[in-house]
């Protein structure tokens, strides 16, 4: 009964270092942490004090203009620190958990049972509230605002990301409870995008919902695409988004009462010794994952929560980020090139074929963070609508936002896209121009425009 | 090239804000990028890695492709002269008469460009951008072999001033600079830019030419074609000594007179294929070019018989002959001066070709006009694309309506 979207335009970057489909339990981490910076437009007031003890559950700081958002901490123990940036601005609240396991109890029933607001209420002061975000502008979900419908994305296809499937081998149960209550919460409907082509895929089961099947290169997997070919944002709309991982921990509240956020958490890439899963809880303290994991060759390292394209750079002290079920390792690139732009380039990764690497299509990649080249105004056309498989001129697009035109960027289709929607294009550019930051400062724009 | 990574550590602090040198900041760095890919690493967030393509490596494929149209013109710049002095010349006589003679304007060209570029590097404070590396080579190419070098100097940066620097450099120029720079001659020094006399080297001071020899260009014997002529037996194009006809083969070929770069559409065609596989150029604008200027072709010659004599040339030959394929292939394609949308590019490919044909057949002042129709579609190229963005605008309100409804 579902129906099959073929995503036509994109890219598959192929990279070495995909995660096994095994997964490792790990013991309870030193500490945990919640960063603010991880949910763009919100300003975090503190509830829970440096050296206040708190459950699983329990509130550390709300959104100050929308109070009702909470931000919860995922594991019992004490606050142990909250570390602050430039102008007091805090980036992070650190959790020391204590081994007792305490939860904060909330309301524990099928949502088919519960209402429209109580299921909001639960879902608020959970703190599993800001796993749903909105389009436009990709931002924690207003809670005042019924959405037009919600869409669940059940895959990942940006390159050595975790695999939903894997992820929700045991907890399906969780994912069909957290959908139910989802459904509640919109008049319209709740759509799920599936990677189309396997018919083993668990989610093909889910009750309720609409399904679509996608198959195709990255972004097939983005929510932003899926929306665009399912039913695209207008003017005025305001749909949700949920990823598949988070919609379980939003399930188990229900199921069980609590805030547990468990997650299985990928380790990947090219510096990884073996790549694979492992279970912990959100927020966990990234050097206890990566303890003796990462290859010794001497090669500086960046770790990204995240994946490749989309993901923030983290240094081993840092917390993996509020949504990221990938955390990847790459090589840095800080080393200069003699003559690298006219070298033939046998293992160079690009899209065109200037480089010789287009002798070898199926090489498995071992990319550094390098941006091979200066900044440059936009010069190269079309290269972006080969990785961008929505209705939406990119460039033109960027151009507006560059301009701060409103206007413009609302006909030319802001509401409709993310950061992550642009990820490919800020790889493939050939003037290196950092487009995702450019769409965020684009959403902040607006968003202080339209008030 | 560990030791020139050392000299560069070294003497960057004196480049660098509050050195010794710091005025020369942008120079310096323009030279350390041209040497070495930046250490720069991808920002804390948003794409970790990057694609290895660049403008340097963007440009550099360019002037790859440009390379067969460039030997095979240095070829033909000894052939034509050595033909217009009756002389028999072996092949590398040919060629090393006329690398002697193109060298010099490749290099002033270049000199010229690339010293302006050095000037605004400076004052912006900016790192070089590496447009200009194409624009330095289409230049002589599209030029013919005569032409006094100062000439050379001032029209480029003329072009490199007016066409590329007052709108803010490369990726803002409105124009092809290149062809600005034929313009500026063109208009400035028609004499040195048209006529039968130009084209070959050294049959403007006409020292030892064949008597009754003509350096007229296939084009502008297209145009003087009478009906009588024709009449007599279709069109002749013929070489400078009155005997051999000149063929399309011949015109495919390139052992014609023209501008330097221009007349060899093989050696064109392979520039263009290697600007297609590497992903360069658009196909679209190519292909659609070709399409404006055969459609155009084939609907003269479907005219009825006896307007104009130049209507009944076979389609096929303006393909070959004049700047018409150099200019679809290397100046049409050039990204920042064309439609930038995808749909736009047919449609401005298609209108380059169709007035290059309209130009040549019904302008009689001007034999070839590609260069024309390139400049005039520039301009046009951002209408173009503001109708195809307000088509998709359109589409998007549309879907407001319906939702609405």
């Amino acid at each position: 009964m579902s129906n099959i979207i073929k995503i036509k335009r994109g890219l598959d970057i192929k990279l070495a270092g995909a995660p096994e489909k095994e997964s490792e339990d790990l013991p309870l981490a030193s500490s945990y942490g919640i960063k603010p910076t991880d949910f763009p437009g919100i300003t975090p007031k503190v509830v829970s004090k440096v050296d206040t003890k708190v459950k699983a559950g329990t509130p550390l700081f709300y959104d100050k203009y929308n109070p009702e958002v909470v931000f919860t901490s995922p594991v019992s123990g004490k606050v142990s620190a909250i570390h602050r940036g430039e102008r007091r601005r805090i980036l992070e609240f650190v959790i020391e958990p204590d081994g007792n396991n305490e939860f904060e109890t909330f309301v524990k029933d099928k949502p088919e049972n519960l209402d429209r607001e109580t299921i909001k209420e639960n879902i608020l002061k959970s703190g599993c509230w800001p796993f749903i975000r909105q389009r436009p502008f990709n931002i924690t979900a207003k809670p005042e605002v019924v959405p037009r419908d919600i869409f669940i994305t059940t895959f990942d296809s940006a390159p050595l990301t975790a695999d939903f499937n894997f992820i929700v081998k045991d907890d399906f149960s969780a994912f069909q409870t957290g959908v139910n209550a989802l459904l509640k919460l919109t008049d319209g409907d709740v759509y799920l995008g599936i990677k189309a082509g396997d018919s083993s895929n668990p989610f093909i089961n889910t009750a309720n919902v609409k399904k679509y099947e996608f198959s195709g290169p990255h972004p097939a997997g983005n929510a932003g695409i899926q929306i665009n070919k399912i039913k695209p944002v207008n003017k005025g709309d305001v749909v949700w988004t949920l990823n598949a991982a988070d919609v379980i921990i939003i399930g188990r509240l229900f199921e069980t009462g609590t805030f547990n956020p468990l997650r299985v958490i990928a380790l990947s890439g090219s510096e990884v010794k073996h790549p694979k899963y492992f279970r912990t809880l959100l927020g966990t303290k990234v050097s206890e994952v990566l303890k003796d994991r990462l290859k010794d060759n001497g090669k500086k390292k960046r770790i990204i929560s995240g994946n490749v394209l989309s993901g923030v750079k983290i240094s081993e002290k840092e917390y993996i980020g509020f949504y990221d079920t990938t955390v990847t390792v790459i090589p840095e690139g800080d080393k200069p090139e003699f003559f690298g732009w006219a070298k033939p380039g046998f293992g160079k990764f690009s899209i065109s074929r200037t480089f010789f690497s287009w002798l070898n299509p199926d090489k498995e990649f071992v990319l550094d963070t390098n941006i091979h080249g200066g900044e440059r105004p936009f010069i190269v056309t079309g290269e972006m609508e080969k990785v961008f498989p929505m209705d939406i001129y990119p460039m033109q697009l960027l151009k507006a936002i560059i301009i701060k035109d409103l206007d413009l960027m609302e006909e030319l289709g802001i509401y409709e896209v993310a950061e992550e929607d642009f990820a490919l294009c800020e790889v493939i550019n050939t003037s290196k121009i950092e487009i995702q930051r450019i769409v965020r400062e684009g959403f902040e724009f607006a968003i202080k425009e339209l008030g | 090239m560990k030791g020139l990574e050392k000299y560069f550590e070294k003497i960057k602090p004196n480049f660098e804000k509050g050195g010794k040198y710091e005025k020369w900041g942008s120079v310096f760095e323009s030279f350390e990028t041209f040497l070495f890919v930046p250490a720069k690493t991808a920002p804390v967030r948003g794409a970790h890695i990057r694609d290895a393509m660049d403008t340097k490596r963007l440009m550099s494929v360019v002037v790859i492709a440009l390379i067969p149209s460039l030997l095979f013109g240095m070829w033909n710049v000894g052939y034509q002269h050595f033909l217009s002095v009756g002389q028999d010349a072996g092949f590398w006589q040919n060629f090393s008469y006329g690398f002697v003679k193109v060298m010099p304007l490749v290099l002033v060209s270049y000199i010229a460009g690339l010293g302006t570029e050095f000037v605004f590097v400076y004052l912006k404070k900016k790192e070089i951008e590496e447009g200009f590396l194409v624009s330095g080579l289409l230049i002589p190419l599209i030029l013919p072999v005569d032409i006094p070098l100062w000439m050379v100097a001032v029209a480029t940066v003329l072009a490199v001033i007016f066409g590329k620097e007052v709108f803010g450099g490369t990726g803002m120029n409105v124009f092809n600079p290149a062809l600005l720079a034929r313009a500026f001659l063109f208009f400035g020094y028609a004499k040195k830019m048209s006529g039968d006399k130009v084209w070959i080297a050294g049959l403007e001071k006409g020292q030892n030419v064949v008597d009754g020899f003509s350096g007229a260009t296939p084009l502008s014997q297209f145009a003087g074609t009478t009906k009588e002529q024709l009449a007599d037996g279709g069109f002749r194009i013929i070489d400078g000594l009155h005997d051999n006809v000149i063929s399309a083969y011949d015109m495919f070929m390139g052992w014609i007179p023209g501008s330097i770069g221009e007349t060899s559409t093989l050696m064109i065609l392979i520039g263009a294929a290697i600007l297609l596989y590497t992903g360069v150029a658009s196909w679209k604008i190519m292909l659609s070019g070709f399409l404006g200027a055969s459609a155009l072709g084939l609907l003269l010659n479907a005219l009825p018989d006896g307007l104009n004599p130049y209507f009944e040339l076979p389609f096929y030959y303006h393909l070959v002959s004049g700047g018409l394929a150099f200019g679809i292939v290397f100046m049409a394609t050039d990204p920042v001066t064309s439609a930038q949308t995808e749909k736009g590019k047919w449609i401005y490919g298609f209108l380059i070709g169709v007035l290059i044909i309209i130009i040549r057949v019904f302008n009689p002042g001007y034999p070839e006009g590609t260069m024309l129709a390139i400049l005039l579609m520039n301009a046009f190229a951002p209408l173009i694309d503001h109708y195809i963005i307000r088509a998709n605008v359109k589409k998007r309100m549309k879907r407001i309506k319906v939702n609405a409804a």
